[in-house]
């Protein structure tokens, strides 16, 4: 069985900018602090609970500064949480650093190789910082720049690595020492379609040894197609979790139907709510979104009420039961905003 | 302590000096021996200097190259590093407590500055030709000067690599290296400076003062210098206090 992951009430404010990629949602300034100046400070996690079961795909799903990178910053030790607690396996994060690290892989949001190697001694020498015997680190490094089809460059400089290339090779030595957990903050940014698909399948077959896997990303196909699980988060905040399936249900009606008219009068917010299949209308100025079990049969009779109740009707979109619109449920804002 | 993680960085670091070789040898004595053979050579036989400058020039170059190798080596990647790119993250996951990273640098960076120190007493002394006069009466003395000294010259470089960002390393060297180096004794004895009283005493708080008066007192006794138990005494002290500043830098650098 896997090893749990898991974080309890977890706070983080930073009291000076937070690193790169590291999500900062509501900033703010508060009172003046003793010098007179200004005092620096952003919440990045207001409270974050989660627990993640051994063995599972379990995926962080939210915009920029969500609070995501800083989740996985405190659970891989690079973060000190403000407040909470952070385990992986029996071991909390932040007491026994060290325990904690054995058990595992990290491939940050930009790659950050060590850029005075060659793609081949990077993968080596990680493996010795985990105590591995050289030939187990030959044979491995030479397994794994194969599955990442980078045994070409293998001793080239990774300075001079393509984007992509930089990037599997982190995701590469993320799993050189086998760790039991793996972390990845949006995995598949910079990647073409091809190698996100590769890299889909290499994250499926790592799981299925029985090791648990972290991942983030603002892709919601991404989520849907490799988690078992999701939370969505926001502004520090878990806002929805289950499993894509479950996620996607529990959006009233499935269908989302954005109008844009050019008058949303009261009276046609009434009519709209009246008709067959709608669960729930959200207006705002001249949007309006409905939530309904059905989407193009619908159409005819939102026509109806839009000229019944003298508007006009400028813009219609149909969206199926997505994360997306799970999101937009929950925020009223676009993942992508 | 998780030794073979200690041992599988050190051998990373030791892997990327041995590949920039050439560039770490140039670096480390081409300013030494310019010096050397400018002020040994050329102004000796001009007559410019006394022939007995000779012993009081090694002594200084050796320090000054054993700082500013220590120094650079651990403070030049640090700072890059330490950069958005981030490439030290991969150690700071390593199954070690961080601070022994930063022993590490402290480390490998005192093994480069006591081979610079050593090649460039050997290179200089090569340059000067005959006369230099150095003696080593006092062993253990000596090696416990160049530790100290080594020891100051990579504490000296974690605080600085930890302190200053990229964009700042061009004031790093003007505003703290070069100073230090032209008010460190090392082209003249300590008391040399007599005749500027506030010089004199200002100049204390330069750790290289005392590196380059504790080698000239162990490798050439015959010319002034300041009590070797000051010495070690101040380099001792100096040495702890940047041991705890940059310890105290790298972990609020590395730990956000």
């Amino acid at each position: 069985m896997g090893v749990d992951v898991s974080v309890a009430d977890l706070r983080k404010v930073y009291t000076s900018p937070p690193p790169m990629g590291a999500g900062a949602s509501a900033a703010f300034f508060g009172g003046k602090a003793a010098g007179g100046k200004q005092k620096f400070q952003i919440v990045a996690l207001n409270g974050v609970s989660l627990e993640i079961q051994g063995g599972e795909i379990f995926g962080l799903l939210g915009p920029n500064g969500a609070g995501k990178s800083t989740t996985i910053g405190i659970l891989t030790t690079r973060v000190r949480p403000t407040s909470g607690s952070a385990r992986i396996g029996a071991y909390d994060v932040w007491r026994e650093q060290v325990e904690a690290k054995r058990l595992i892989g990290v491939v940050q949001q930009r790659p950050n190789l060590d850029f005075s190697l060659t793609g081949r001694e990077i993968l080596s020498f990680h493996g010795a910082y985990y105590g591995l015997t050289s030939a187990e680190r030959s044979r491995r490094a030479a397994e794994l720049l194969e599955k990442f089809k980078l045994t070409d460059r293998a001793d080239d400089l990774a300075r001079n690595y393509s984007g992509g290339m930089m990037q599997r090779l982190a995701i590469a030595r993320a799993m050189m020492h086998d760790p039991q957990v793996l972390f990845l903050d949006e995995p598949s940014t910079g990647l073409d379609p091809q190698t996100r698909l590769l890299l889909w399948e290499i994250i499926r077959e790592y799981n299925r040894s029985g090791k648990t896997i972290l991942i983030t990303t603002h892709n919601m196909e991404e989520a849907d197609a490799l988690c078992q699980r999701l939370a969505i988060i926001d502004h520090g905040h878990v806002i929805a979790l289950g499993t894509p399936r479950e996620l996607k249900a529990s959006i009233p009606g499935g269908f989302l139907l954005r109008l844009r008219v050019s008058t949303g009068s009261p009276e046609l917010i009434e009519r709209l709510q009246q008709l067959p299949g709608v669960t729930e209308v959200n207006a705002k100025g001249n949007e309006i979104d409905i939530y309904a079990d059905r989407g193009g049969q619908l159409i005819p009779a939102v026509v109806g009420a839009v000229s019944e109740s003298a508007a006009e009707l400028h813009d219609v979109h149909i969206s199926e039961p997505s994360l997306e619109n799970l999101f937009l449920h929950h925020t009223g804002r676009s993942l992508r905003q | 302590m998780n030794w073979t993680t200690f041992l599988a960085m050190l051998a990373r670091d030791a892997h990327v000096a041995r590949r920039n070789l050439a560039a770490l040898m140039t670096q480390t004595m081409l300013q030494p021996l310019l010096f050397t053979f400018v002020f040994g050579r050329i102004m000796i036989s001009s007559g410019l200097m006394q022939s007995n400058y000779k012993g009081m020039l090694v002594p200084g170059i050796m320090g000054m190259s054993m700082v500013m190798t220590g120094i650079q080596a651990v403070s030049m990647p640090l700072i890059a590093e330490f950069q958005f790119t981030k490439e030290i993250e991969d150690r700071l996951l390593a199954p070690m407590r961080i601070e022994w990273l930063a022993v590490e640098k402290i480390l490998a960076g005192m093994i480069q500055a006591l081979v610079a120190g050593g090649v460039v007493m050997i290179a200089a002394w090569l340059v000067l030709g005959s006369g230099v006069g150095l003696t080593v009466r006092q062993p253990a003395l000596f090696a416990a000067v160049v530790v100290l000294v080594a020891l100051f010259s990579a504490s000296g470089g974690l605080t600085l690599g930890c302190s200053v960002g990229q964009t700042q390393i061009g004031l790093m060297f003007s505003l703290v290296l070069a100073p230090m180096i032209f008010f460190g004794c090392v082209y003249y004895p300590w008391s040399a400076l007599s005749h500027f009283p506030v010089i004199q005493t200002l100049v204390l708080v330069n750790p290289l003062v005392y590196a380059s008066e504790g080698l000239r007192g162990t490798l050439a006794p015959q010319y002034q210098h300041m009590s070797l138990a000051v010495v070690v005494l101040a380099l001792a002290v100096m040495d702890a206090v940047l041991i705890a500043a940059g310890l105290n830098r790298f972990n609020k650098k590395a730990v956000s």
